[in-house]
């Protein structure tokens, strides 16, 4: 579910790295918006600040902290950075998708505070000192969450691009209100949109989570 | 998206005068509150709302659900829909409530969304959020292409010939049937306004939705005691089962005592440019016997001055059926 590490050596080019290094238009856009605090920021990554160098001065950013994934990330963002954009442009955590970026489809499912939302219709700045969990959070692929090895052996998925969202989703419904049946589970899952059609997998995963806890 | 610059206030007197500046609190505001962010992130990041302050007032302390003296209930302005809808008090006593919220949107989307949100919650008209249309409603005087153009989910009740957008909200439904009171914080002080007259009919004026004024923060909702022995009921019809707009739903609020009707509350979502409350279809029902029969002639009366577009003539028996199913419901509930 973890993307490459995006600052990869030349030898070792990924495809965020090379968007970052070239300057594609869309890329440089987005990131000249979110720029983080500390070039270590970027890649998600705590421990030494050796080397830190503050971004571009961006007019009207506002400083916030978000907890990521247990660790905590001093940002300078412009208020109009969506949390989704902040967590993949950012905090380069990738595995957060931009589906339809209106809150239609789901593929950018976190949560803040334990609870599941739409990150693209929410502003990072609102989130300031908040615990947020992505999808990197979750699992990794040497110990996967058990929702996550659920959704493997029940092939919940076709192409990938919903099922990060889905697994959050999911996880998230297991603390909510949900009757026993495949239908309360559908009902619920509803906000995450699949155009692989993959929903009697995704559902059948979600069961079996649910039978063996 | 434009740009703005971003206020937390401390407390609500500070977000209030945050936004007492403001031009107008209606379209084209240059100031907003922002709560959840499903309704203004969504329509600013389609620059079809362009504030240049945007004032958070989820650190405020208007969370709360709690009991009122008088044995109803005080519902805070950034109380989340799902909280709401799982509430035990609202789920035993205002169920309606309850079922309009879980009708409405996904299960993030009721994690964000607030109750003040939802009663400010926007049009899907696709018109109105689409910069490169003319919209009377977005842009005063240019027109209504709608009425000649896509308007199968859109508005016959309260439509004018310079609006015909429909109110989206499942929960104001509820909310109107229920009598609920909407509290406002200005500039000028508190007031309270009975929710049939917070929403305003788009007239010539469709840009002007509600009766909120520059610097009006809502702070809390009220609804009455709740009505003993009442059966409560909320259904929504739709193109797809669930995540999905109304095509037409009912809200239902019914007493019954010897096979007649004593009380009835009924309120209609889809059809109406505001969260519609018939009282034509209450009068229909008042004291008589509540049988299948009465229930279609309060449905006839609801839809009387209904007025179809060219796609949603449909819309009328279908909201008919919806109410009298509706009323059936709750009566053998």
């Amino acid at each position: 579910m973890r993307d490459e590490d995006p600052q990869s050596g030349p030898s070792n080019t990924t495809r965020r790295a090379f968007l970052l290094t070239t300057g594609s238009t869309a890329a440089a856009t987005v990131i000249a918006a979110c720029v983080p605090t500390h070039a270590d920021s970027i890649v998600g990554q705590s421990g030494s600040v050796a080397g830190v160098a503050d971004g571009p001065n961006i007019e009207g950013a506002v400083p916030i902290t978000l907890r990521i994934n247990g660790k905590d990330h001093q940002l300078r963002i412009d208020p109009r950075t969506t949390l989704l954009d902040c967590l993949r442009e950012t905090v380069a955590l990738t595995g957060t998708k931009k589906g339809c970026d209106h809150g239609q489809c789901g593929a950018c499912t976190v949560h803040v505070k334990g609870r599941r939302v739409n990150s693209c219709l929410s502003l990072a700045v609102m989130h300031d000192g908040e615990e947020i969990t992505t999808i990197e959070g979750l699992g990794t692929p040497d110990s996967l969450h058990p929702m996550q090895a659920a959704f493997v052996a029940h092939d919940g998925y076709q192409c990938g691009y919903c099922t990060s969202g889905q697994i959050m989703s999911a996880v998230a419904l297991l603390k909510e209100p949900c009757g026993p049946e495949d239908a309360a589970v559908k009902e619920l899952m509803s906000g995450n949109i699949c155009r692989c059609g993959a929903y009697a997998n995704i559902v059948a995963a979600i069961q079996q989570f649910r039978k063996n806890t | 998206m434009h740009t703005f610059e971003f206020i937390r206030p401390a407390d609500p007197a500070a977000a209030i005068a945050a936004a007492a500046q403001a031009q107008t609190a209606q379209q084209g505001a240059d100031v907003r509150f922002v709560a959840g962010g499903t309704t203004l992130v969504d329509l600013m990041k389609l620059n079809v709302e362009t504030p240049a302050r945007v004032i958070d007032i989820n650190r405020l302390p208007l969370d709360k659900v709690e009991a009122t003296s008088d044995g109803g209930l005080k519902i805070g302005a950034i109380v989340r829909n799902s909280d709401l809808a799982h509430h035990p008090t609202v789920q035993r006593d205002y169920a309606v409530l309850s079922e309009a919220l879980l009708a409405g949107a996904s299960g993030q989307l009721r994690n964000m969304a607030t109750t003040s949100g939802n009663l400010l919650q926007r049009t899907r008209c696709m018109y109105f959020r689409d910069t490169a249309m003319s919209c009377n409603k977005r842009e005063p005087g240019t027109g209504c292409p709608a009425i000649t153009g896509s308007n199968r989910g859109l508005a016959v009740l309260g439509t004018s010939e310079h609006c015909i957008a429909s109110n989206p909200s499942d929960m104001c439904v509820a909310m109107a049937a229920l009598e609920a009171t909407i509290h406002i914080q200005g500039p000028k002080g508190s007031r309270a306004i009975a929710f049939g007259e917070f929403h305003l009919l788009p007239g010539s004026t469709p840009n002007r939705e509600t009766v909120l004024e520059p610097g009006d923060l809502v702070t809390h909702v009220t609804l009455p005691p709740p009505r003993s022995g009442s059966k409560q009921v909320y259904l929504k019809l739709r193109d797809r089962a669930s995540y999905e707009f109304a095509l037409a739903s009912a809200a239902v609020v019914i007493t019954i005592a010897d096979g007649n009707v004593t009380y009835v509350r009924i309120a209609l979502g889809g059809v109406g440019t505001k969260p519609w409350r018939s009282h034509e279809a209450e009068a229909a029902l008042a004291g008589k016997p509540a049988n299948a029969a009465n229930f279609r002639k309060a449905a006839e009366a609801a839809m009387r001055d209904a007025k179809p577009q060219s796609e949603n003539k449909f819309k009328i028996e279908l909201a008919k059926r919806c109410l009298t199913h509706a009323l059936q419901m709750a009566a053998t509930s």
